[in-house]
């Protein structure tokens, strides 16, 4: 995702360890989006949220989009700040679960807490990937002289064209090209 | 002695262990002057493949001077000599090693029954590869048991330098097994996946073995600046479609033979079927991610020839067998035979052909290992090939 390749040695250093975290959370949220459209219904149940079930599921689509985007950005920052503000929806919408008579709160508040606690690792992550970018990379090792040819490239091509490929290590003699000397001369079969 | 010792994903320490000891009468023990860490030891380091026990040591790249030698053995090797050690114990006398199929020996892999139940037969012994493979203690140390030396060895001559001739052990006869795979014709283009330290060997050896035209495919620069060195046209993938630029390389016919020298993980940010190996792997339901097989089954021109020197380690999903079988591809896989090709490519070696040192970027002492593995791992400070001196 974030290896040193022109681009990202433009934005900035790949913090490895950061990404993997980047790619776990986007996993999660595909996850997580996939139960919240699959089951709404069980977990508007098992929240006190019956009625929201449409919700939910839309919530669960936004997830699973999100997740997307993270695992297949070159660069997620951006989706990650998106998950933080999808963080903020969700915590505000279990927040409305708290009120009245909901026989449910406990699992409301349970929710919140797991909630609460992927938002902190959504906003370090993202600080995180936002604070690498402005940094700039080493300079790029030069290795344009590492030939391996001691002779020089012309001299080596085809050097070891006396080499006699083994018996068992040759293409099929059906996959062999009919120019070949040892290769069936048969005529073009016309159809 | 000191030694790179496997403690867990991520953990490889340097400890102090015990000396080996000559176990067996066909033993030998050397003084290891070089090792290196494998593109295939990180599959280790990052815990994809399954077998490894905390304490095991590490290392299957290692030259050095035999200090030991047990008394079957002795006819064979003596006090003194120089040699490189093949990743891959061999015993020199069963049916496969007689038939040069090194890799598959069926002696040597001392937990071949657990081998056997995983794929079905027994493969060779292989020094600091996972208990499926033998559990044998590896090269990344002081001293090295080496099983079976007697054939287990290439004598080397003192003419050349630990760095030329260190890359016999496993990445040079990979890479030239996998362009020997590839029947090449000068009429070929062969395009390779993955610029790594095998890449970069086949790159050479195609050329060697005077292919037309050779593609590398990799994403990091400085992999893609040496590739170019070596003689071949560079696409990076985070840039550009490969399968376009292969096409558009190859007047739309796609190239005759085909290198995967990636393996099980290949990082393809950004494609559909990358995010869905992402996915299967996190969550225990794949082994490898194949994006690498996929792209080469697809691209690869009709009769032509899939080379698969990258390690895999279990089971792969989404592989267009369609494409392969309708195309009539012919796919080559397999550990390297070292010790069939050895003789030959120190030859080349000798007769200034080749000289493998060119890949060498990072030299450390063997305490400073650790940190090396993770350079390596995250394509750093652009590591290519890192060689440890004890």
């Amino acid at each position: 995702m974030r290896y040193e390749t022109e681009r990202t040695r433009r934005r900035g250093h790949a913090d490895t360890a950061t990404d993997t975290l980047a790619r776990g959370l986007g996993i999660f949220s595909i996850a997580l989006g996939i139960a919240e459209v699959v089951a709404p219904r069980a977990l508007a149940r098992a929240l006190g949220m019956k009625g929201q079930e449409g919700l939910i599921a839309g919530y669960g689509v936004r997830e699973i989009a999100t997740g997307i985007g993270i695992l297949a950005s070159k660069d997620p920052t951006p989706w990650i700040w998106g998950r933080v503000a999808g963080d903020g929806l969700d915590l505000a919408t279990l927040a409305t679960a708290l009120e009245g008579r909901n026989p449910k709160k406990g699992n409301v508040g349970i929710a919140m807490a797991a909630v609460a606690g992927v938002t902190a690792l959504d906003v370090y992550c993202a600080q995180t990937l936002s604070r690498e970018s402005p940094t700039p990379l080493p300079p790029m090792q030069d290795y344009s002289d590492r030939t391996g040819y001691p002779g020089g490239i012309e001299q080596s091509h085809g050097a070891a064209k006396d080499f006699e490929v083994p018996r068992d290590f040759r293409a099929p003699e059906a996959m062999r090209p009919y120019t070949q000397p040892q290769a069936p001369q048969r005529p073009t079969p016309s159809m | 002695m000191k030694a790179l010792v496997w403690h867990g994903t991520t953990d490889i320490r340097c400890d102090s262990v015990p000396d080996p000891q000559i176990e067996h009468p066909r033993d030998a023990i050397i003084k290891v002057t070089s090792c290196a860490i494998c593109g295939s030891d990180l599959h280790l380091y990052d815990h994809f493949m399954p077998g490894m026990k905390s304490g095991d040591i590490m290392g299957h790249e290692t030259m050095g001077e035999v200090v030991e030698v047990g008394a079957e053995s002795k006819g064979k090797l003596k006090v003194g000599d120089r040699v490189v050690i093949p990743f891959t114990i061999i015993c020199g006398e069963c049916e496969q090693c007689k038939r040069g199929n090194f890799s598959v020996c069926e002696r040597t892999n001392r937990n071949g029954h657990i081998a056997a139940k995983a794929f079905g037969h027994t493969t060779a012994g292989l020094f600091g590869y996972t208990h499926l493979t033998g559990g044998y203690a590896g090269g990344q140390a002081e001293y090295l048991r080496v099983p079976f030396a007697d054939a287990t060895h290439i004598k080397v001559p003192s003419t050349l330098s630990d760095e030329q001739l260190l890359f016999l052990s496993d990445i040079f006869p990979t890479g030239w097994q996998a362009a020997v795979q590839c029947d090449i014709e000068p009429t070929d283009t062969v395009a390779i996946w993955g610029a790594g330290p095998v890449g970069q060997m086949a790159i050479r050896s195609a050329i060697l073995l005077g292919a037309k035209q050779v593609i590398a495919i990799d994403r990091v620069p400085e992999r893609l600046d040496m590739a170019r060195a070596g003689g071949a046209i560079t696409i990076n993938f985070d840039e550009e479609s490969v399968i376009e630029r292969l096409n558009e390389l190859t007047n739309g016919k796609g190239p005759e033979k085909c290198i995967d020298s990636v393996g099980m993980e290949a990082h393809a940010a950004g494609t559909v079927d990358a995010m869905y190996d992402r996915v299967k792997q996190a969550t225990m339901m794949e082994t490898d991610r194949p994006h690498v097989l996929r792209e080469m089954a697809y691209v690869c021109r009709p009769a032509g020839t899939l080379s698969v020197p990258g390690v895999y380690g279990g089971l792969l999903d989404k592989i267009p067998f369609g494409a392969i079988m309708n195309k009539g591809l012919t796919i080559r896989t397999g550990q390297t035979h070292v010790n069939r090709w050895t003789d030959d490519l120190l030859r080349r070696i000798e007769e200034g052909q080749i000289d493998p040192s060119f890949v060498i970027t990072h030299t450390v002492g063997l305490e400073e290992g650790p940190d090396m593995y993770k350079i390596f791992r995250d394509k750093q400070d652009g590591c290519i090939k890192v060689v440890l001196k004890p």
